[in-house]
């Protein structure tokens, strides 16, 4: 049985990683085809730098990513703290359901609805070439946002509340007590909402798609017109690279998390596991 | 005084978000709705919505192919999920990694990386020609399509069941082994029962992009077949034909709620789906 | 802690001012924003010439001023057309073909050129000038600059695909059933609905409804036999094998040819497609002048040679035809090359250019597009996994409900 499930687990892992690795193998080939390996080489590689357009495209990917996961983690946290403080159990419902949205519709229907707000806004204004870095800013701010509160609003509900009365009471402003008490808090939600939110909007590819300007090309809108052409094995280059970035990216995230782990105690862990929930 | 300053600072706290969610959530899509219900000079009619008749087949194709994507995800990702939570912690946190990276790495990588395997002159193929059997004639078929959702999107159902497998006290499957359940029975009674959450959140996370998707169709299906993602891109980036393209959104969307709440039946508690 | 929130409004509020800066920065060097087909320039690959950073070049030494080209590329007409009209993004050139320059013309979102500024002009060939090859509306101004030209052909894979077919040098081939799932058509409408038009017999451009309507029977009747509607990704599935039979442009076939040795090209007997694929400027262009400077440039003799030694498609200026390195390399790339893009074989059969369709025709052709895309070939064995799932979820739901209702009634009885 043991051996089964072992046997079972590698199958489905050989045959996800299969199509990963004859990327990451063909991009040494040498012959420039898929039917042969025919010499290793690292000719795609200086072919894939040879143009300045993917450097171009991961130097914005990864502007784009920083700013809208900056601007989402802001609004998301000051969103989370006005839902979890609010008395009315209306406006919390609205609140969480409008914040669903963007996270239950398709992609697709976010990047064209977003693309009909951006060129009826520029129809009624009359305004020309609206799309660019500020409409990717928009949008991937948009589809941040849920995730953020996701993870900070459950933090909010754990803290302490007497925590906040005794420095309302000790004569902090609301302000120095958002700061001071709630904020430190909250940060592991803020962290791991930043985190979430600048993978995602690294990855996005479909609302980008709809929002986009020759301006302003990110790395899977780059994948995406190199994979609509001939493509050359400099684009199997650029997927090992990436594939390479990721892993040891999540290696270092893994091992992070395993010395954090170590360190508090028993009671400690289960006050988190339960957290958790 | 102090409970006012207070509730001042929660108003100012809340503004940004409520004026953000308003103009870049709710805008949007009322400018869906509009031009789903409106001509092209501006005037509100239901032809939009009426021509999407001739749309059907597309709805039924898309729904059947992310069905049956989803219902195989669900069949081979349950098992590998619990296979996963049996193994030693030492071997979990490394299959962990193994299943974070497919989900990192870009769809478009791992869609276009699966047609260059299996393209009929790809490596698989010349591989079968070379001992002699026919070249493999697989990309620009159905199946080719359900296969690729499933490729693609696996790792999200796995992910929520796994989750929901770890967390399961121990102790239920020690207390439903005293009370005389063999394992199959505790699988069936005991861990089934207490995954759903799980299950729930991965069904919906394989069904909802699945159905949406035309990147896939694009490349392993050729472009033969149009599913509802298909459809939409098209009318946005090669006709501009907006009227036509957001009035199926706006059906597309109104599936994917009913979809939802069906599934939603299924899990017992009231739970939010987290992702 | 409080630090730490800081720092990240602090990185909000410092990225987009670094962003700002850096575009401030670049305020003096203009961006063109180029837009044309895709693999339709010599782009520096393998050792050949980088045209959109030789014009970069060429134009800081000539004034001293900072140029840099945005070059992004589209795949069909159609989609260029689309992504303009949106009004979304604004390009300084443009290179569409002749029947999508007639309707941009028409719809007046083209604007006028200056022929002062594009000396190289009178080095395009006299047959290409006015309106001898494509009308350009009634003003007398000229709205485009030929850039290359050609004729569509079926490129064939002579290992696969038997030597009486091909030597049939008709549309047929694209319908002959020994070929299923080895075939590929355009992922555009005009194009595709264009070798249905051909094959039938019919006018492209005066075709009656009927008749578009009989091609499309025709389309959706080679829809299960083809791998796949495609535009460029046909480079790479034709040049591997994977598919065997595809309709495309002459020039293309060279390139592929390069790649796979296999490869042969004809033009159908019946009549085919001849384009020019011709730089316009767009209105709300920002850089008139600058943009004119590139269309002239890319009318240098150089630069043209080495555009039609990179993409191999026919060229209509004057200098690149007599150019003798040019020849050469041709000859090189197939034996027939000039001939198939200049010479006998490409006046042999009859060709005829496409010219913009009458408002009820381009929605009519649209339409029947959608018909044809929309159109399923799907077997029966998804239906049966449909029905068996539906079957099953229905089940499931029924149990669920039944059980619920059991487990209900068992507690409100228990407490008696």
């Amino acid at each position: 049985m043991k051996f089964l499930s072992r046997f079972y687990i590698f199958i489905v892992f050989a045959i996800l990683y299969a199509p990963i690795l004859v990327v990451v193998l063909f991009s040494f080939n040498a012959s420039g085809n898929l039917s042969s390996f025919s010499g290793f080489t690292f000719y795609w590689y200086k072919d894939l730098f040879r143009s300045g357009e993917a450097i171009e495209a991961l130097k914005n990917s990864l502007v784009l990513a920083l700013c809208s996961s900056a601007l989402a983690t802001v609004l998301g946290t000051l969103a989370s703290f006005s839902i979890a403080h609010s008395k009315s159990k209306t406006y919390q419902t609205i609140m969480k359901s409008v914040t669903n949205i963007p996270m239950m519709n398709p992609d697709i229907v976010t990047g064209v609805s977003m693309m009909l707000l951006f060129v009826g806004v520029a129809l009624i204004f009359k305004l020309n070439n609206v799309l660019g870095f500020w409409t990717m800013l928009i949008a991937h701010t948009t589809f941040n946002l849920p995730y953020v509160i996701l993870s900070i609003l459950p933090k909010f509900k754990q803290m302490d509340k007497h925590l906040i009365e005794a420095a309302l009471d000790l004569g902090c402003t609301p302000t120095q007590t958002f700061f001071k008490i709630e904020v430190p808090a909250i940060m592991p939600g803020i962290i791991s909402g930043l985190m979430m939110s600048f993978t995602l909007s690294l990855d996005d590819f479909v609302i980008s798609h709809f929002v986009s300007s020759p301006d302003f090309k990110t790395l899977p809108l780059y994948i995406y017109n190199q994979t609509a052409h001939e493509v050359k094995f400099s684009m199997y280059a650029l997927c090992t690279l990436m594939i390479f970035t990721i892993l040891i990216l999540l290696i270092a995230v893994n091992l992070a998390g395993a010395k954090r782990d170590k360190k508090p105690t028993a009671k400690q862990r289960r006050v988190k596991g339960g957290a958790a929930k | 005084m102090m409970k006012n300053k207070r509730s001042a600072f929660e108003r100012v706290a809340s503004s940004p978000y409520i004026v953000w969610s308003a103009i870049f959530i709710i805008a949007p899509l009322l400018f869906v709705a509009y031009f789903a219900f409106t001509d092209r000079d501006g005037n509100f009619t239901f032809e939009n919505i009426l021509s999407l008749s001739s749309y059907s087949e597309t709805f039924i194709m898309s729904l059947g192919f992310s069905l049956i994507a989803t219902t195989v995800c669900l069949l081979i990702g349950y098992p590998l999920a619990y296979c996963m939570s049996r193994t030693s912690e030492r071997t979990r946190s490394i299959l962990m990694v193994l299943l974070m990276l497919p989900m990192w790495i870009s769809l478009l990588i791992r869609t276009y990386s699966l047609m260059a395997l299996l393209d009929n002159g790809g490596l698989v193929s010349s591989f079968l020609v070379s001992i002699g059997l026919p070249k493999l004639t697989f990309i620009g078929t159905d199946a080719a399509v359900i296969l690729g959702m499933i490729y693609d999107f696996l790792p999200y159902m796995v992910l929520p069941i796994y989750t929901s497998l770890i967390k399961i006290d121990r102790r239920y499957l020690e207390a439903s082994a005293d009370l005389g359940c063999n394992s199959m029975q505790t699988l069936l009674k005991v861990i089934l029962p207490l995954t759903t959450p799980g299950v729930v959140s991965g069904v919906t996370m394989v069904f909802v992009p699945s159905i949406s998707t035309f990147y896939i169709s694009q490349k392993l299906g050729g472009g033969s077949f149009d599913l509802i993602g298909d459809t939409i891109e098209r009318q946005f980036q090669n006709q501009v034909t907006y009227h036509t393209g957001a009035a199926v959104s706006l059906v597309m969307m109104i599936l994917i709620l009913i979809s939802l709440a069906i599934m939603n039946k299924f899990s017992d508690n009231e739970e939010e789906i987290i992702v | 802690m409080k630090r730490y929130f800081s720092i990240l409004l602090i990185a909000l509020v410092l990225i987009p001012t670094c962003l700002t800066l850096a575009s401030c920065d670049s305020e003096e060097t203009t961006t063109l924003y180029v837009y044309n087909w895709g693999e339709y320039i010599s782009d520096g690959s393998e050792g050949t010439l980088d045209t959109n950073k030789a014009f970069e070049e060429y134009y800081y030494k000539k004034t001293g001023k900072k140029v840099t080209v945005n070059y992004s590329t589209f795949s069909s007409n159609e989609s260029m057309y689309a992504k303009i009209e949106s009004g979304s993004a604004v390009y300084d050139v443009i290179i569409p073909s002749d029947y999508m320059i007639e309707r941009m013309v028409k719809e007046d979102m083209l604007e006028p050129l200056d022929l002062e500024k594009i000396p190289n002009y009178k080095y395009i060939d006299e047959k290409f000038k006015g309106d001898n090859v494509y009308y350009e509306g009634d003003s007398d101004e000229t709205y485009s600059i030929p850039y290359f030209y050609g004729m569509i052909g079926v490129i064939y894979n002579t290992s696969i695909v038997s030597e009486e077919d091909a030597a049939l040098e008709s549309w047929s081939l694209m319908w002959n059933e020994n070929y299923t799932r080895d075939i590929l058509q355009f992922n555009n409408s005009r194009d595709a609905f264009g070798t249905a038009l051909y094959w039938l017999g019919y006018d492209v451009n005066e075709a009656t409804e009927e008749q578009w309507r009989e091609a499309r029977d025709l389309l959706i009747e080679q829809k299960t036999l083809v791998q796949g509607y495609v535009m460029d990704e046909i480079f790479n599935k034709m040049s591997s094998g994977s598919a065997a039979i595809a309709a495309y442009y002459a020039g293309d076939f060279m390139s592929m040819y390069g790649d796979n040795e296999d490869l042969a090209f004809y033009y159908p007997k019946e009549g085919t497609n001849s384009y020019i694929d011709a730089m316009c400027i767009p209105k709300g262009s920002k850089n008139y002048d600058l943009a004119h400077e590139y269309i002239n440039f890319m009318c240098e003799e150089e630069i043209a040679v080495a555009n039609a030694e990179y993409t191999y498609y026919a060229s209509p200026l004057t200098t690149v035809v007599n150019n003798e390195d040019y020849i050469e390399t041709m000859s090189e790339v197939h034996p027939d090359a000039l001939e198939i893009l200049y010479g006998e074989k490409a006046s042999s059969v009859p060709s005829q250019a496409y010219l913009n369709l009458s408002p009820d025709k381009l929605v009519l052709l649209n339409n029947l597009w959608e018909e044809l895309k929309v159109e399923n070939t799907i077997g029966n064995g998804i239906y049966i996994c449909c029905g068996v799932i539906l079957a099953v979820i229905i089940i499931l739901t029924v149990v669920q409900t039944v059980k619920k209702r059991k487990r209900a009634k068992y507690y409100t009885e228990q407490p008696k």
